[in-house]
């Protein structure tokens, strides 16, 4: 079997907007020194998926910048690898011009790229879920049930005022597709099967729907391909149940980033397994320096920081400094921000290069964190 | 053809490094792992990247495994180029037979078509067991600016350590006149640091004419720099002032791993504009538990530490358990300090594990610290105790487990 991966980078941005003022979804930085794409891009390498296109809209330079030629995912190859594609905007064919906001249409302005794909299977996938999720694995039970599309789907309970932010799907005991619930306004409270927006598709399959999506001007795959299908096509749900964290609003990004370090099996779940690290760029930090007043606990830290003060359930990201006498609390620092002396800090979010004078004094609430722009001093 | 380089450095990590006996024993000497993330190797390989030299010949012999595979395609350091770039040299066997490198000027000698391929007008000749930074482009300028032949890089040390080393004797201008290795009353405490810039003629002509010397040790500083001196070349020294450490004991290795801790560390590693690069393993941020305390101490990626730790230096994936102390110590890749496990004074190989309660070297009384060695892989029982200043392997672990000594 041979598969390529697809990765749809902007979709979600609009969940927080603050985060991706200045970048895509992919490239919002989690966990001390990942980016988002990291987590399917590295599940795809993980299952030995080595042709991979990241399919993008705007505000990419992070991006880019992030996954430079992909020898850091070993995507530096001379055939496949890894391609960023960006929107291709003519001056002249207006229809050309249409930027996409759906999956669909995503795969639809890349027609010619999807068509040159010659591989057996297609996995597709967001860059709003965290998880560390074996491909070759669901590439296999999509093998087995002969399957067109298998859906990866977690079990979650849903009220019916939270039904609406999901696809709810169902399905027989084989796990073959019955249903498709595009975020119904109405649903009864219980335990159901959501989509993760991640995807494995037969290459042939997803090629002629993308054809027919542009003979029949369909725009949702969710709606236009799922629904009027199933049943009559093979769609198939696949369990996962390990850590899966959805990204849908800055409180989420806030609550699921102090799962890192509230939470062990979180931290488990998506970084203890050798035979699927999560990769990143590498940055080529010294190692962090714990200096002899600082007082560290219950926090993740990544490389190159030098910490002088006192950090508590916290995240730092590289390059991180924090100054003598000061207090950082319940709070994520992202790459190279600098906090001076006595300066406290509590359920904040500081973007890239943020500046902390000393003496600042800075509380959000853990229900609402308080996100600092990039490069800001305060 | 290949595109002419102005200088092609050529690095001797052929050393076995005897002196850290357990530490070298499957790995050469510049292999060894030092700071946290880097081997000693990534500092002459950084210098080259940092003073714009990228052809890079590095001389392995002894253990090269390790250091082989550290190297790879030389990617880390951006050595990985069309020409030139970084290239393992080890002996190999030619049409007049195989010989291993007789000593480091032969070395140089069987790498001559190697050298040659670039045409330099310069090569570079550098070791692979100091820690410092160095522009080495700055001494190529003082070796133009002063139409030197052989320049060789000095450093200042205390008259009472001059003997230890190769000491120059210079003019007022840095001409030298004269060279005495390892004198017994030195006149001079300018040492040399085993970094030599030639002309690359005189460099072919010398080792041509060393290598026709019946009974010659084929080292350079033995005989080829006595011997250019002697022939009234132009020779000068290169001062250089700033960190730089010998790291070839276990005593010393463990004062350098020292000098990156402390408020104001004697030797910053965090330095912006002359970085180290090194090979980077794909791991996790560090995780600092809920009941833990670290003070003074450098602690890597994939760490997780749920006990104390003080004055250490902790290399990437090394997880030290809850009521575990590891205090003035190096620790290096994935160790593991079991429950209530003491380890002081102690420099860990990779991959050790020290069970609950064993206790790994003594607390210094006064003041000089003997430094307790354990080798890669070895596995420390529960309640064990290690004496200060022991060295063991694994294979002397467990014969002295065997013979059932030193059981608490």
């Amino acid at each position: 079997m041979t598969a390529a991966g697809i990765i749809f980078s902007n979709l979600h941005d609009k969940n927080i907007a603050d985060l991706t003022r200045i970048r895509t979804m992919a490239s919002v930085p989690f966990g001390c020194r990942y980016r988002l794409v990291d987590f399917p891009l590295s599940n795809m390498v993980n299952s030995g998926i080595t042709n991979v296109l990241v399919i993008t809209h705007y505000n990419y330079l992070s991006l880019m910048e992030h996954i430079g030629s992909g020898k850091d995912w070993d995507l530096a190859r001379r055939s496949g690898g890894i391609r960023i594609l960006s929107p291709y905007i003519t001056a002249y064919a207006n229809y050309e011009n249409r930027l996409y906001n759906t999956h669909l249409e995503a795969l639809l302005s890349m027609q010619h790229t999807v068509s040159t794909l010659t591989e057996d299977y297609v996995v597709l996938s967001d860059c709003d879920g965290i998880c560390n999720i074996d491909f070759a694995d669901m590439i296999a039970a999509h093998e087995r049930n002969g399957a067109d599309l298998t859906m990866a789907v977690k079990r979650v309970r849903v009220t019916p005022e939270t039904a609406e932010r999901y696809i709810i799907v169902e399905s027989d005991e084989s796990g073959a597709m019955t249903e498709v619930l595009v975020h119904p306004n109405v649903y009864p409270t219980g335990e159901v099967d959501v989509n993760l927006n991640i995807w494995v598709v037969n290459r042939e399959y997803l090629q002629s729907s993308v054809m027919n999506a542009q003979a029949y001007g369909f725009s949702s795959f969710s709606r236009d391909i799922l629904q009027r299908n199933v049943g009559r096509n093979r769609f198939y749900v696949y369990r996962f149940d390990g850590y899966y964290a959805s990204i849908d609003s800055l409180s989420d990004y806030y609550n699921h980033s102090m799962e890192l370090v509230s939470n062990e099996s979180v931290r488990r779940d998506l970084f203890n397994n050798p035979d699927r690290p999560i990769l990143t760029k590498v940055r080529n930090s010294p190692p962090t320096q714990h200096k002899a007043k600082a007082s560290v606990i219950n926090s993740m830290i990544a490389d190159g920081c030098v910490i002088e003060g006192t950090v508590e359930n916290s995240i730092l990201f590289r390059g991180v400094k924090i100054g003598k006498g000061s207090v950082v609390r319940n709070s994520i620092l992202f790459m190279d921000s600098y906090v001076g002396e006595n300066v406290f800090l509590n359920c904040v979010i500081a973007d890239k290069h943020v500046l902390f004078h000393d003496g600042i004094m800075l509380s959000g609430h853990s229900t609402l964190p308080f996100y600092v722009e990039k490069g800001k001093a305060l | 053809m290949f595109k002419r380089k102005e200088c092609v450095a050529m690095l001797l990590a052929g050393g076995q490094g005897s002196r850290l006996y357990a530490l070298t024993e499957k790995t050469a000497k510049p292999a060894v792992p030092f700071g946290g993330k880097y081997r000693i190797i990534d500092f002459p390989l950084s210098n080259c990247v940092n003073s714009g030299i990228d052809t890079v010949g590095v001389l392995t012999q002894y253990q090269p495994l390790v250091l082989n595979e550290y190297i790879g395609n030389g990617q880390p350091w951006d050595l990985d180029r069309s020409t030139g770039g970084v290239m393992v040299l080890p002996p190999y066997q030619g049409k007049n037979g195989a010989a291993w490198y007789k000593g480091t000027a032969n070395a140089i000698y069987q790498n001559m078509n190697f050298i040659k391929r670039y045409d330099p007008e310069y090569v570079l000749i550098l070791s692979g067991d100091h820690i410092y930074k160095m522009d080495y482009s700055e001494m190529i300028r003082y070796h133009k600016a002063h139409a030197s032949e052989c320049t060789i890089a000095v450093i200042d040390v205390p008259l009472s350590e001059a003997s230890r080393f190769g000491i120059m004797d210079t003019e007022e201008d840095g001409r030298i006149v004269r060279f005495e290795e390892k004198p017994k009353h030195p006149k001079s405490t300018q040492a040399s640091m085993g970094i030599y810039l030639f002309d690359r003629e005189l460099l072919a002509d010398y080792l041509q004419r060393d290598e026709e010397t019946p009974g010659s040790q084929n080292d350079f500083g033995k005989n080829v720099i006595p011997r250019i001196l002697a022939d009234g070349i132009r020779m000068y020294a290169y001062r250089f002032s700033g960190y730089w450490k010998d790291v070839g004991t276990i005593k010393s290795l463990w004062d350098a791993n020292m000098d990156l801790l402390g408020d104001k560390p004697v030797y910053d590693l965090s330095d912006q504009d002359f970085r180290v690069y090194s090979r980077t393993p794909a791991l996790p941020p560090q995780f600092i538990g809920a009941g833990s305390v670290v003070h003074n101490s450098i602690i890597s990626e994939g760490n997780n530490i749920y006990g104390t730790v003080e004055n250490s230096v902790l290399f990437s994936g090394v997880t030290v358990e809850a009521g575990a102390t590891v205090r003035n110590s190096v620790v290096m890749q994935g160790c593991v300090i079991e429950r209530d496990a003491v380890v002081q004074y102690a420099i860990l190989d990779a991959e050790v594990t020290v069970e609950n309660g064993a206790v790994i070297g003594e607390e210094a009384e006064d003041g000089t610290p003997e430094i307790a060695v354990l080798g890669g892989g070895i596995h420390v029982d529960a309640g064990d105790r290690i004496k200060a200043g022991e060295i063991l392997n694994a294979a002397e672990y467990r014969k002295r487990k065997a013979e059932g000594g030193e059981r608490k």
